[in-house]
Protein backbone atom coordinates (compact mmCIF):
# COMPACT_ATOMS: atom_id res chain seq x y z
CA UNK A 1 0.00 0.00 0.00
CA UNK A 2 1.40 3.37 -1.04
CA UNK A 3 2.40 5.93 1.58
CA UNK A 4 0.15 8.50 -0.06
CA UNK A 5 -2.92 6.46 0.67
CA UNK A 6 -4.78 7.76 3.70
CA UNK A 7 -5.69 5.37 6.48
CA UNK A 8 -9.35 4.57 7.09
CA UNK A 9 -9.18 6.12 10.55
CA UNK A 10 -7.60 9.33 9.22
CA UNK A 11 -10.35 9.73 6.65
CA UNK A 12 -12.96 9.26 9.33
CA UNK A 13 -11.23 11.94 11.42
CA UNK A 14 -11.64 14.43 8.61
CA UNK A 15 -15.24 13.36 8.20
CA UNK A 16 -15.77 14.05 11.90
CA UNK A 17 -13.91 17.40 11.97
CA UNK A 18 -15.74 18.76 8.95
CA UNK A 19 -19.07 17.35 10.18
CA UNK A 20 -18.63 18.91 13.62
CA UNK A 21 -17.70 22.25 12.10
CA UNK A 22 -20.90 22.11 10.09
CA UNK A 23 -22.77 21.30 13.30
CA UNK A 24 -21.24 24.39 14.92
CA UNK A 25 -22.13 26.51 11.92
CA UNK A 26 -25.75 25.36 12.03
CA UNK A 27 -26.08 26.90 15.52
CA UNK A 28 -24.92 30.34 14.33
CA UNK A 29 -27.04 30.09 11.21
CA UNK A 30 -30.15 29.21 13.23
CA UNK A 31 -29.59 32.08 15.68
CA UNK A 32 -29.39 34.46 12.73
CA UNK A 33 -32.55 33.07 11.14
CA UNK A 34 -34.51 33.36 14.36
CA UNK A 35 -34.55 37.12 13.78
CA UNK A 36 -37.13 36.41 11.07
CA UNK A 37 -39.58 35.57 13.85
CA UNK A 38 -39.50 39.11 15.30
CA UNK A 39 -42.54 41.36 14.72
CA UNK A 40 -42.84 42.26 11.02
CA UNK A 41 -41.25 45.73 10.82
CA UNK A 42 -38.46 44.93 13.26
CA UNK A 43 -37.68 41.62 11.58
CA UNK A 44 -37.49 43.30 8.19
CA UNK A 45 -34.85 45.90 9.06
CA UNK A 46 -32.91 43.86 11.60
CA UNK A 47 -32.58 40.79 9.37
CA UNK A 48 -31.29 42.88 6.46
CA UNK A 49 -28.89 44.81 8.71
CA UNK A 50 -27.62 41.52 10.14
CA UNK A 51 -27.06 40.07 6.66
CA UNK A 52 -25.22 43.22 5.67
CA UNK A 53 -23.06 43.04 8.79
CA UNK A 54 -22.07 39.45 8.01
CA UNK A 55 -21.06 40.13 4.44
CA UNK A 56 -18.57 42.83 5.51
CA UNK A 57 -16.89 41.19 8.52
CA UNK A 58 -13.42 39.64 8.02
CA UNK A 59 -13.93 37.01 10.75
CA UNK A 60 -17.20 35.98 9.11
CA UNK A 61 -15.33 35.84 5.78
CA UNK A 62 -12.82 33.41 7.24
CA UNK A 63 -15.55 31.30 8.80
CA UNK A 64 -17.40 31.21 5.50
CA UNK A 65 -14.30 29.97 3.66
CA UNK A 66 -13.83 27.25 6.27
CA UNK A 67 -17.51 26.46 5.78
CA UNK A 68 -17.21 26.05 2.00
CA UNK A 69 -14.08 23.93 2.46
CA UNK A 70 -15.81 21.80 5.08
CA UNK A 71 -18.82 21.11 2.89
CA UNK A 72 -16.62 20.16 -0.06
CA UNK A 73 -14.25 18.02 2.02
CA UNK A 74 -17.13 16.32 3.85
CA UNK A 75 -18.78 15.38 0.56
CA UNK A 76 -15.52 14.23 -1.06
CA UNK A 77 -14.66 12.06 1.95
CA UNK A 78 -18.22 10.73 2.01
CA UNK A 79 -17.77 9.57 -1.58
CA UNK A 80 -14.31 8.05 -0.98
CA UNK A 81 -15.48 6.26 2.15
CA UNK A 82 -18.62 4.93 0.49
CA UNK A 83 -16.66 3.61 -2.51
CA UNK A 84 -14.06 1.88 -0.30
CA UNK A 85 -16.85 0.31 1.73
CA UNK A 86 -18.52 -0.99 -1.43
CA UNK A 87 -15.28 -2.69 -2.47
CA UNK A 88 -14.93 -4.40 0.89
CA UNK A 89 -17.79 -6.79 0.07
CA UNK A 90 -17.86 -7.77 -3.59
CA UNK A 91 -20.32 -10.69 -3.32
CA UNK A 92 -23.55 -9.66 -1.60
CA UNK A 93 -25.72 -11.79 0.67
CA UNK A 94 -28.65 -13.50 -1.04
CA UNK A 95 -30.83 -13.21 2.00
CA UNK A 96 -30.04 -10.26 4.21
CA UNK A 97 -31.64 -9.46 7.56
CA UNK A 98 -28.69 -7.65 9.09
CA UNK A 99 -30.83 -4.54 9.33
CA UNK A 100 -32.46 -6.06 12.41
CA UNK A 101 -29.45 -5.27 14.58
CA UNK A 102 -28.80 -1.61 13.76
CA UNK A 103 -30.81 1.56 13.23
CA UNK A 104 -31.77 2.42 9.65
CA UNK A 105 -30.40 5.94 9.73
CA UNK A 106 -26.96 4.80 10.88
CA UNK A 107 -26.76 2.66 7.75
CA UNK A 108 -27.99 5.37 5.39
CA UNK A 109 -25.82 8.37 6.18
CA UNK A 110 -24.86 8.61 2.50
CA UNK A 111 -28.49 8.75 1.38
CA UNK A 112 -29.40 11.30 4.06
CA UNK A 113 -26.29 13.28 3.14
CA UNK A 114 -27.25 13.27 -0.53
CA UNK A 115 -30.67 14.73 0.35
CA UNK A 116 -28.91 17.40 2.40
CA UNK A 117 -26.53 18.07 -0.48
CA UNK A 118 -29.37 18.60 -2.95
CA UNK A 119 -31.01 20.86 -0.40
CA UNK A 120 -27.78 22.85 -0.06
CA UNK A 121 -27.57 23.37 -3.83
CA UNK A 122 -31.13 24.73 -3.92
CA UNK A 123 -30.52 26.79 -0.79
CA UNK A 124 -27.33 28.37 -2.13
CA UNK A 125 -28.98 29.12 -5.47
CA UNK A 126 -32.06 30.77 -3.98
CA UNK A 127 -30.46 32.85 -1.23
CA UNK A 128 -26.66 32.86 -1.19
CA UNK A 129 -26.24 33.36 -4.93
CA UNK A 130 -28.99 35.96 -5.23
CA UNK A 131 -27.63 37.90 -2.25
CA UNK A 132 -24.02 37.83 -3.44
CA UNK A 133 -24.36 38.11 -7.19
CA UNK A 134 -28.00 38.94 -7.98
CA UNK A 135 -29.57 42.38 -7.94
CA UNK A 136 -31.74 42.80 -4.88
CA UNK A 137 -33.72 46.01 -4.19
CA UNK A 138 -32.55 48.03 -1.16
CA UNK A 139 -34.57 48.57 2.00
CA UNK A 140 -35.06 52.00 3.65
CA UNK A 141 -31.70 51.73 5.44
CA UNK A 142 -29.95 51.02 2.17
CA UNK A 143 -29.30 47.32 2.85
CA UNK A 144 -30.06 44.62 0.29
CA UNK A 145 -33.60 43.42 0.98
CA UNK A 146 -33.00 39.73 1.72
CA UNK A 147 -36.01 39.69 4.03
CA UNK A 148 -38.49 40.34 1.19
CA UNK A 149 -36.85 37.58 -0.84
CA UNK A 150 -37.17 35.11 2.05
CA UNK A 151 -40.83 35.91 2.60
CA UNK A 152 -41.52 35.62 -1.15
CA UNK A 153 -39.77 32.24 -1.44
CA UNK A 154 -41.46 30.81 1.65
CA UNK A 155 -44.89 31.81 0.37
CA UNK A 156 -44.66 28.81 -2.01
CA UNK A 157 -46.27 25.82 -0.32
CA UNK A 158 -44.23 23.16 -2.14
CA UNK A 159 -41.01 24.96 -1.19
CA UNK A 160 -41.90 24.93 2.51
CA UNK A 161 -42.83 21.27 2.25
CA UNK A 162 -39.52 20.30 0.64
CA UNK A 163 -37.67 22.43 3.18
CA UNK A 164 -39.32 20.69 6.13
CA UNK A 165 -38.67 17.22 4.67
CA UNK A 166 -35.00 18.09 4.17
CA UNK A 167 -34.82 19.15 7.81
CA UNK A 168 -36.14 15.72 8.79
CA UNK A 169 -33.30 14.17 6.75
CA UNK A 170 -30.83 16.54 8.41
CA UNK A 171 -32.19 15.59 11.81
CA UNK A 172 -31.54 11.89 11.25
CA UNK A 173 -28.10 12.66 9.78
CA UNK A 174 -27.22 14.63 12.91
CA UNK A 175 -28.79 12.13 15.28
CA UNK A 176 -26.19 9.62 14.17
CA UNK A 177 -23.53 12.04 12.95
CA UNK A 178 -22.92 13.98 16.14
CA UNK A 179 -22.58 10.87 18.25
CA UNK A 180 -20.56 9.06 15.58
CA UNK A 181 -18.10 11.93 15.29
CA UNK A 182 -17.39 11.77 19.02
CA UNK A 183 -16.71 8.05 18.71
CA UNK A 184 -14.50 8.55 15.67
CA UNK A 185 -12.45 11.09 17.60
CA UNK A 186 -12.06 8.61 20.45
CA UNK A 187 -14.45 9.43 23.31
CA UNK A 188 -14.47 6.08 25.08
CA UNK A 189 -15.39 6.81 28.68
CA UNK A 190 -18.92 5.37 29.22
CA UNK A 191 -20.15 8.37 31.21
CA UNK A 192 -19.15 10.94 28.59
CA UNK A 193 -20.45 8.70 25.81
CA UNK A 194 -23.84 8.77 27.54
CA UNK A 195 -23.73 12.56 27.90
CA UNK A 196 -22.87 12.94 24.23
CA UNK A 197 -25.78 10.71 23.23
CA UNK A 198 -28.22 12.84 25.23
CA UNK A 199 -26.68 16.13 24.12
CA UNK A 200 -26.58 14.97 20.49
CA UNK A 201 -30.23 14.09 20.64
CA UNK A 202 -31.25 17.44 22.09
CA UNK A 203 -28.97 19.27 19.66
CA UNK A 204 -30.25 17.45 16.55
CA UNK A 205 -33.93 17.77 17.36
CA UNK A 206 -33.53 21.35 18.58
CA UNK A 207 -31.62 22.55 15.52
CA UNK A 208 -33.82 20.84 12.97
CA UNK A 209 -37.10 21.77 14.65
CA UNK A 210 -35.88 25.37 14.78
CA UNK A 211 -34.92 25.44 11.08
CA UNK A 212 -38.13 23.70 10.02
CA UNK A 213 -40.35 26.01 12.10
CA UNK A 214 -39.14 29.23 10.46
CA UNK A 215 -40.44 28.69 6.89
CA UNK A 216 -43.71 27.31 8.26
CA UNK A 217 -44.12 30.40 10.42
CA UNK A 218 -43.20 32.76 7.60
CA UNK A 219 -45.51 30.94 5.19
CA UNK A 220 -48.59 31.19 7.36
CA UNK A 221 -48.04 34.35 9.38
CA UNK A 222 -46.15 36.79 7.13
CA UNK B 1 -39.29 -31.09 12.53
CA UNK B 2 -39.22 -30.82 8.78
CA UNK B 3 -36.74 -28.25 7.52
CA UNK B 4 -36.15 -26.78 4.06
CA UNK B 5 -32.83 -25.10 3.32
CA UNK B 6 -31.20 -22.96 0.68
CA UNK B 7 -27.47 -23.39 1.04
CA UNK B 8 -24.53 -21.73 -0.73
CA UNK B 9 -22.52 -24.32 -2.68
CA UNK B 10 -19.16 -23.44 -4.17
CA UNK B 11 -16.55 -26.00 -5.26
CA UNK B 12 -13.51 -23.80 -4.75
CA UNK B 13 -12.28 -20.23 -4.58
CA UNK B 14 -12.36 -19.99 -8.38
CA UNK B 15 -15.91 -21.30 -8.74
CA UNK B 16 -18.74 -18.74 -8.81
CA UNK B 17 -21.10 -20.75 -6.61
CA UNK B 18 -24.89 -20.71 -6.17
CA UNK B 19 -27.71 -21.33 -3.71
CA UNK B 20 -29.11 -24.89 -3.81
CA UNK B 21 -32.25 -26.36 -2.20
CA UNK B 22 -32.14 -29.09 0.45
CA UNK B 23 -34.71 -30.79 2.63
CA UNK B 24 -34.37 -32.68 5.89
CA UNK B 25 -37.03 -34.63 7.81
CA UNK B 26 -37.15 -35.73 11.46
CA UNK B 27 -34.95 -32.97 12.82
CA UNK B 28 -34.85 -33.00 16.61
CA UNK B 29 -35.55 -29.51 18.02
CA UNK B 30 -32.83 -30.02 20.63
CA UNK B 31 -30.14 -30.57 18.02
CA UNK B 32 -27.61 -27.83 17.61
CA UNK B 33 -27.54 -26.17 14.20
CA UNK B 34 -24.26 -27.91 13.38
CA UNK B 35 -25.70 -31.32 14.32
CA UNK B 36 -28.52 -30.63 11.91
CA UNK B 37 -25.93 -29.91 9.19
CA UNK B 38 -24.11 -33.15 10.13
CA UNK B 39 -27.38 -35.01 9.65
CA UNK B 40 -27.90 -33.36 6.27
CA UNK B 41 -24.34 -34.30 5.25
CA UNK B 42 -24.95 -37.95 6.16
CA UNK B 43 -28.02 -37.91 3.99
CA UNK B 44 -26.02 -36.37 1.13
CA UNK B 45 -23.23 -38.93 1.46
CA UNK B 46 -25.74 -41.78 1.39
CA UNK B 47 -27.08 -40.33 -1.85
CA UNK B 48 -23.52 -40.18 -3.21
CA UNK B 49 -23.34 -36.38 -3.21
CA UNK B 50 -20.55 -34.12 -1.99
CA UNK B 51 -20.95 -33.12 1.66
CA UNK B 52 -21.43 -29.46 2.56
CA UNK B 53 -18.20 -28.07 3.97
CA UNK B 54 -18.36 -25.82 6.99
CA UNK B 55 -15.91 -24.78 9.71
CA UNK B 56 -16.27 -25.90 13.31
CA UNK B 57 -14.05 -27.07 16.09
CA UNK B 58 -15.00 -26.80 19.76
CA UNK B 59 -18.78 -26.83 19.41
CA UNK B 60 -19.00 -25.12 22.76
CA UNK B 61 -18.86 -21.48 21.74
CA UNK B 62 -15.20 -20.75 22.45
CA UNK B 63 -13.19 -21.28 19.27
CA UNK B 64 -14.99 -18.95 16.86
CA UNK B 65 -14.74 -21.32 13.89
CA UNK B 66 -18.40 -21.95 13.16
CA UNK B 67 -19.24 -18.63 11.49
CA UNK B 68 -21.96 -18.59 8.82
CA UNK B 69 -24.92 -16.43 7.82
CA UNK B 70 -28.21 -18.04 8.81
CA UNK B 71 -31.41 -16.39 7.57
CA UNK B 72 -29.48 -13.22 6.82
CA UNK B 73 -27.99 -12.86 10.30
CA UNK B 74 -24.47 -13.66 11.50
CA UNK B 75 -24.68 -16.92 13.49
CA UNK B 76 -28.45 -17.00 13.06
CA UNK B 77 -31.43 -15.29 14.65
CA UNK B 78 -30.14 -15.04 18.24
CA UNK B 79 -27.96 -12.14 19.29
CA UNK B 80 -24.53 -12.80 20.83
CA UNK B 81 -24.51 -16.53 20.01
CA UNK B 82 -22.23 -18.74 17.93
CA UNK B 83 -23.72 -21.15 15.39
CA UNK B 84 -22.80 -24.19 17.50
CA UNK B 85 -24.78 -22.74 20.41
CA UNK B 86 -27.84 -22.18 18.23
CA UNK B 87 -30.46 -24.93 18.44
CA UNK B 88 -33.15 -26.05 16.07
CA UNK B 89 -35.81 -25.02 18.60
CA UNK B 90 -35.12 -21.46 17.47
CA UNK B 91 -36.79 -22.41 14.16
CA UNK B 92 -40.27 -23.65 13.33
CA UNK B 93 -41.42 -26.81 11.65
CA UNK B 94 -41.56 -26.26 7.88
CA UNK B 95 -39.23 -23.23 7.92
CA UNK B 96 -36.99 -22.44 4.98
CA UNK B 97 -33.52 -21.53 6.24
CA UNK B 98 -31.00 -19.61 4.15
CA UNK B 99 -27.38 -20.54 4.87
CA UNK B 100 -24.47 -18.58 3.37
CA UNK B 101 -20.83 -18.05 4.19
CA UNK B 102 -19.66 -14.85 5.92
CA UNK B 103 -19.06 -12.38 3.13
CA UNK B 104 -16.21 -9.88 2.88
CA UNK B 105 -13.58 -9.25 0.24
CA UNK B 106 -10.99 -9.89 2.95
CA UNK B 107 -12.59 -13.30 3.75
CA UNK B 108 -12.57 -15.20 0.43
CA UNK B 109 -14.78 -18.29 0.28
CA UNK B 110 -12.72 -21.49 0.08
CA UNK B 111 -15.51 -24.01 -0.30
CA UNK B 112 -19.27 -23.89 0.42
CA UNK B 113 -19.58 -22.23 3.86
CA UNK B 114 -15.86 -22.27 4.60
CA UNK B 115 -13.98 -18.97 4.39
CA UNK B 116 -10.35 -17.95 4.68
CA UNK B 117 -10.07 -15.82 7.82
CA UNK B 118 -6.29 -15.51 7.77
CA UNK B 119 -6.64 -11.74 7.26
CA UNK B 120 -7.37 -11.65 11.01
CA UNK B 121 -4.17 -13.57 11.72
CA UNK B 122 -2.15 -11.03 9.74
CA UNK B 123 -3.76 -8.16 11.67
CA UNK B 124 -2.69 -9.85 14.91
CA UNK B 125 0.80 -10.55 13.53
CA UNK B 126 1.15 -6.85 12.75
CA UNK B 127 1.11 -5.90 16.43
CA UNK B 128 -1.23 -7.96 18.59
CA UNK B 129 1.54 -9.18 20.88
CA UNK B 130 4.14 -7.98 23.39
CA UNK B 131 7.84 -8.34 22.66
CA UNK B 132 9.38 -10.05 25.67
CA UNK B 133 11.70 -13.00 25.96
CA UNK B 134 9.75 -15.91 27.29
CA UNK B 135 11.45 -18.07 29.86
CA UNK B 136 10.41 -19.20 33.31
CA UNK B 137 6.83 -18.30 34.17
CA UNK B 138 7.23 -14.97 36.02
CA UNK B 139 6.00 -14.41 39.56
CA UNK B 140 2.32 -13.54 39.12
CA UNK B 141 2.35 -10.65 41.60
CA UNK B 142 5.55 -8.94 40.49
CA UNK B 143 3.56 -6.44 38.41
CA UNK B 144 0.57 -5.26 40.43
CA UNK B 145 -2.55 -4.72 38.27
CA UNK B 146 -5.78 -3.48 39.82
CA UNK B 147 -8.74 -5.80 39.66
CA UNK B 148 -10.97 -3.49 37.53
CA UNK B 149 -8.14 -3.02 35.01
CA UNK B 150 -7.49 -6.76 34.82
CA UNK B 151 -11.21 -7.37 34.31
CA UNK B 152 -11.46 -4.70 31.58
CA UNK B 153 -8.44 -6.14 29.77
CA UNK B 154 -9.92 -9.60 30.06
CA UNK B 155 -13.26 -8.44 28.63
CA UNK B 156 -11.38 -7.20 25.55
CA UNK B 157 -9.27 -10.35 25.37
CA UNK B 158 -12.42 -12.48 25.20
CA UNK B 159 -12.70 -11.97 21.41
CA UNK B 160 -12.62 -15.37 19.72
CA UNK B 161 -11.87 -14.08 16.21
CA UNK B 162 -15.05 -15.49 14.72
CA UNK B 163 -15.51 -12.71 12.16
CA UNK B 164 -19.22 -12.11 12.87
CA UNK B 165 -18.48 -8.41 13.37
CA UNK B 166 -17.10 -8.19 9.82
CA UNK B 167 -19.92 -10.31 8.38
CA UNK B 168 -22.69 -8.21 9.88
CA UNK B 169 -21.06 -4.84 9.17
CA UNK B 170 -22.46 -3.04 6.13
CA UNK B 171 -18.87 -1.93 5.38
CA UNK B 172 -17.16 -5.24 6.27
CA UNK B 173 -15.14 -3.31 8.81
CA UNK B 174 -12.83 -5.17 11.18
CA UNK B 175 -12.55 -2.45 13.80
CA UNK B 176 -14.33 -4.35 16.58
CA UNK B 177 -11.89 -7.25 16.28
CA UNK B 178 -8.82 -5.01 15.94
CA UNK B 179 -9.87 -2.65 18.71
CA UNK B 180 -10.48 -5.53 21.11
CA UNK B 181 -6.83 -6.57 20.78
CA UNK B 182 -5.51 -3.00 20.88
CA UNK B 183 -7.49 -2.26 24.06
CA UNK B 184 -6.66 -5.56 25.71
CA UNK B 185 -2.95 -4.84 25.45
CA UNK B 186 -2.93 -1.08 26.06
CA UNK B 187 -4.71 -1.52 29.39
CA UNK B 188 -1.88 -3.64 30.78
CA UNK B 189 1.58 -2.37 31.75
CA UNK B 190 3.25 -5.03 29.59
CA UNK B 191 1.32 -3.89 26.54
CA UNK B 192 1.61 -0.16 27.09
CA UNK B 193 5.28 -0.11 26.08
CA UNK B 194 4.54 -0.78 22.41
CA UNK B 195 1.10 0.84 22.37
CA UNK B 196 1.84 3.39 19.65
CA UNK B 197 3.53 1.15 17.11
CA UNK B 198 0.98 -1.55 17.79
CA UNK B 199 -2.09 0.49 16.98
CA UNK B 200 -0.51 2.03 13.88
CA UNK B 201 0.67 -1.28 12.47
CA UNK B 202 -2.56 -3.11 13.21
CA UNK B 203 -4.67 -0.38 11.60
CA UNK B 204 -2.34 -0.33 8.57
CA UNK B 205 -2.72 -4.09 8.20
CA UNK B 206 -6.48 -3.92 8.66
CA UNK B 207 -6.64 -1.41 5.79
CA UNK B 208 -4.25 -3.44 3.62
CA UNK B 209 -6.48 -6.50 3.97
CA UNK B 210 -9.35 -4.57 2.40
CA UNK B 211 -11.72 -4.19 5.35
CA UNK B 212 -13.99 -1.13 5.18
CA UNK B 213 -14.44 1.97 7.35
CA UNK B 214 -16.41 1.98 10.57
CA UNK B 215 -19.74 3.85 10.35
CA UNK B 216 -20.52 3.27 14.03
CA UNK B 217 -23.78 1.43 13.32
CA UNK B 218 -23.01 -0.87 16.28
CA UNK B 219 -24.37 -3.95 14.52
CA UNK B 220 -21.11 -5.72 15.42
CA UNK B 221 -21.67 -5.52 19.15
CA UNK B 222 -25.21 -6.86 18.77
CA UNK B 223 -23.98 -9.98 16.93
CA UNK B 224 -20.65 -10.55 18.69
CA UNK B 225 -20.82 -13.84 20.62
CA UNK B 226 -18.49 -12.38 23.23
CA UNK B 227 -20.37 -9.08 23.48
CA UNK B 228 -17.20 -7.12 22.85
CA UNK B 229 -18.22 -3.51 23.49
CA UNK B 230 -18.13 -0.89 20.75
CA UNK B 231 -16.44 1.40 23.28
CA UNK B 232 -13.27 -0.52 22.41
CA UNK B 233 -13.55 1.03 18.96
CA UNK B 234 -13.58 4.49 20.53
CA UNK B 235 -10.57 3.48 22.61
CA UNK B 236 -8.69 2.32 19.52
CA UNK B 237 -9.51 5.58 17.71
CA UNK B 238 -8.20 7.48 20.73
CA UNK B 239 -5.00 5.43 20.85
CA UNK B 240 -4.55 5.76 17.10
CA UNK B 241 -5.01 9.52 17.08
CA UNK B 242 -2.63 9.85 20.01
CA UNK B 243 -0.05 7.68 18.25
CA UNK B 244 -0.34 9.72 15.04
CA UNK B 245 0.09 13.01 16.91
CA UNK B 246 3.08 11.82 18.93
CA UNK B 247 4.74 9.97 16.04
CA UNK B 248 8.42 10.89 15.67
C1 LIG C 1 -25.23 20.50 7.27
C2 LIG C 1 -24.73 19.50 6.71
C3 LIG C 1 -24.04 18.32 7.35
C4 LIG C 1 -23.67 18.08 8.66
C5 LIG C 1 -23.85 19.00 9.86
C6 LIG C 1 -23.05 16.78 8.70
C7 LIG C 1 -22.53 16.19 9.83
C8 LIG C 1 -21.97 14.94 9.87
C9 LIG C 1 -21.32 14.36 11.00
C10 LIG C 1 -21.08 15.03 12.34
C11 LIG C 1 -20.94 13.09 10.65
C12 LIG C 1 -20.24 12.07 11.54
C13 LIG C 1 -18.82 11.82 11.18
C14 LIG C 1 -18.30 10.52 11.75
O1 LIG C 1 -18.98 9.50 11.66
O2 LIG C 1 -17.21 10.51 12.28
C15 LIG C 1 -21.35 12.88 9.31
C16 LIG C 1 -21.18 11.68 8.62
C17 LIG C 1 -21.50 11.51 7.30
N1 LIG C 1 -21.93 12.49 6.42
FE1 LIG C 1 -22.50 14.35 6.93
N2 LIG C 1 -23.06 16.24 7.44
C18 LIG C 1 -23.64 17.15 6.60
C19 LIG C 1 -23.81 17.02 5.23
C20 LIG C 1 -23.48 15.90 4.49
C21 LIG C 1 -23.56 15.80 3.07
C22 LIG C 1 -23.99 16.92 2.13
C23 LIG C 1 -23.17 14.52 2.75
C24 LIG C 1 -23.04 13.80 1.42
C25 LIG C 1 -23.31 14.14 0.27
C26 LIG C 1 -22.86 13.83 3.96
C27 LIG C 1 -22.47 12.52 4.04
C28 LIG C 1 -22.08 11.89 5.18
C29 LIG C 1 -21.77 10.48 5.28
C30 LIG C 1 -21.80 9.45 4.15
C31 LIG C 1 -21.42 10.26 6.62
C32 LIG C 1 -21.09 8.92 7.24
C33 LIG C 1 -19.68 8.50 7.12
C34 LIG C 1 -19.55 7.11 7.66
O3 LIG C 1 -20.35 6.23 7.34
O4 LIG C 1 -18.66 6.88 8.43
N3 LIG C 1 -23.04 14.69 5.02
N4 LIG C 1 -21.97 14.01 8.83
S1 LIG D 1 -15.09 -8.94 18.17
FE1 LIG D 1 -16.73 -10.44 18.58
S2 LIG D 1 -17.68 -10.79 16.57
FE2 LIG D 1 -15.69 -9.84 16.18
S3 LIG D 1 -14.24 -11.52 15.89
FE3 LIG D 1 -14.16 -11.00 18.08
S4 LIG D 1 -15.66 -12.35 19.05
FE4 LIG D 1 -16.12 -12.41 16.85
S1 LIG E 1 -17.49 -24.50 16.93
FE1 LIG E 1 -16.20 -23.40 18.32
S2 LIG E 1 -17.37 -21.60 18.65
FE2 LIG E 1 -18.74 -22.80 17.45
Amino acid sequence: MGQWKQKTLTRKNWMAFTGLFLCFFLVIHLLGNLQLMLPDEKAHLQFNAYSHLLSGNIIIKIISWVLYASIIAHVIYAVIITLTNKRSREVKYHYDKRGEVSKWYTRNMGLLGTIIFIFLVIHFRDFWYVYKFGSLPLDEQGHKDLYKLVVAVYSETWYVLVYVLCMVALCYHLLHGFFSAARTLGVYHPRYVQWIRVFGWIYSVGICAGFAWIPVYVHFLK
Amino acid sequence: MHIRMKIWRQESGQDTGKMLDYELADVNPDMSFLEMLDMLNEQLLEQGQRAIEFDHDCREGICGQCGMMINGRAHGPLKNTTTCQLHMRSFRDGDTIYIEPFRATAFPVKCDLKIDRSAFDRVIQAGGYISVNTGQAPEANSIPIGHPVAEAAFDAAACIGCGACVAVCKNSSAVLFTSAKVTHLVLLPQGEVEAQERVRHMVDQMDAEGFGHCSNTEACEAECPQQISVLHIARMNWEYNKAQLLKK
